[in-house]
């Protein structure tokens, strides 16, 4: 099936279809993405005074994620504008570093995802709160003869072959962190004060909540999750997109030249307006 | 609109280089802002807000060409701009709307 097509501007629209369709995809996506910060800003201003978390994000990540996306963003327009000189062999280096910078800003993305599932935070019952990383969590079996150390998985788990399952309970916990009176002092640090990150060794007995920073930690982490994921999504769509032109989509550019340039520019459209919303999530997620 | 001619489009390139060092220096001085901890909140606020629209005018009128685009896409953007401020207000109007003694800081805030 072809699907029908103009290379050149139109007549009556000055625009080549393909670009009219691209805007009319990005006025949509920009609703998307606008519904999500009207939500943000609800979460955030109806949240009691002080409840809502600030520096949970490492800044220095995110700085840098922001400075890789931005120069992904003029390669994708260099590139383009290597295609409008001619220059072939130019577009393909150019735009090779727009896919690095992709990957780049996926692989530290994940990092600061992993972090949060790292991250946790334990309610004790005496009031007080540990925040940290989970470093050990240690096991016991129902008769309290065998003794596991791994990974957190719970208050308890059942495991081993079926009709010989042991139940196992959680005996403690060692967090890296700081210990503190109140959420406020966790989510609002004051400036200047530093908390001392030493090894929280906390009794099951001692737990009366326990979880990581995962999206359901807070509305803050939910929303952050929210907005940073779908966001990644974009990033994925947008490199497979611009990898696959650069690629084996790239034997256009000796059949239809003009055709090619088009698809180049319509999907360097959407790398920016990726870049975009980031533009915004940076500072309304990490500084404010 | 966008540049057809090698001569305009070794012009845009210089241009486009010269955004690329804006948005540089924007992301630095917004960062530095956050660590030098300015007055007030809303000053705080306000600073991150409009450097990051400076930088969202630089990326689409410049790098997506919108300063010289055709009328019919910035009619399209019209359209979407008035919706999208009506739905980040709508979400703000309705926190007026509960009863002043409900456990909700916005009372006296806005």
């Amino acid at each position: 099936m072809d699907i029908p097509y103009t290379v050149h501007p139109r007549a009556d629209t000055g625009l080549y279809n393909a670009k009219v369709g691209i805007w009319l995809f990005l006025a949509s996506e920009v609703m998307l993405f606008g519904a999500l910060f009207s939500s943000y800003i609800l979460l955030r201003v109806g949240a009691p005074d002080g409840t809502w978390p600030h520096s949970v994000l490492n800044i220095p990540l995110g700085t840098l994620n922001t400075i890789v996306l931005i120069s992904s963003s003029i390669t994708v327009v260099l590139a383009w504008a290597s295609l409008k000189l001619n220059n072939f062999a130019r577009y393909r280096v150019i735009q090779s570093i727009t896919l690095l910078c992709s990957l780049i800003f996926l692989v530290i993305k994940s990092f600061e995802y992993r972090d949060k599932f790292a991250h946790y935070q334990v309610v004790q019952k005496d009031g007080k709160y540990v925040d940290g990383h989970l470093t050990g969590s240690v096991y016991l079996d129902a008769d309290k003869k065998t003794r596991e150390e791994h990974g957190f998985r719970g208050l308890s788990f059942t495991e081993g072959p079926k009709g010989a399952q042991k139940k196992f309970t959680l005996e403690s916990v060692t967090v890296n962190g700081f210990e503190a009176k109140s959420l406020a002092e966790i989510n609002n640090p004051k400036v200047g004060v530093h908390h001392e990150h030493k090894d929280f060794k906390i009794a099951a007995a001692q737990i009366k909540k326990i979880g990581n920073y995962g999206p359901w930690h807070n509305t803050y982490m939910a929303i952050y999750f929210t907005l940073t994921g779908l966001h990644a999504l974009h990033v994925i769509g947008g490199a497979l997109v611009i990898g696959y032109i650069w690629g084996p989509g790239a034997a256009m550019w000796k059949t239809d030249p003009e055709r090619y340039i088009n698809r180049v520019e319509v999907s360097g459209l959407f790398w920016h307006f990726v870049d975009l919303v980031w533009i915004f999530l940076f500072p309304v997620l990490y500084l404010l | 609109m966008s540049a057809t001619t090698p001569d305009e489009v070794h012009k845009s390139v210089r241009k486009y280089l010269a955004v690329f060092i804006a948005l540089i220096i924007g992301t630095v001085i917004t960062v530095g802002a956050y660590y030098v901890h300015l007055p007030s909140v809303a000053m705080t606020i306000a600073v991150a807000l409009l450097i990051a629209s400076v930088k969202a005018f630089l990326v689409a009128g410049f790098f997506m060409h919108l300063i010289s685009e055709k009328k019919m896409i910035y009619g399209i953007l019209v359209a979407t701009v008035f919706f999208v401020i009506g739905l980040c207000f709508l979400t703000i109007w309705s926190m007026h709307d509960f009863p002043a003694n409900m456990n909700h800081s916005v009372t006296g805030q806005m």
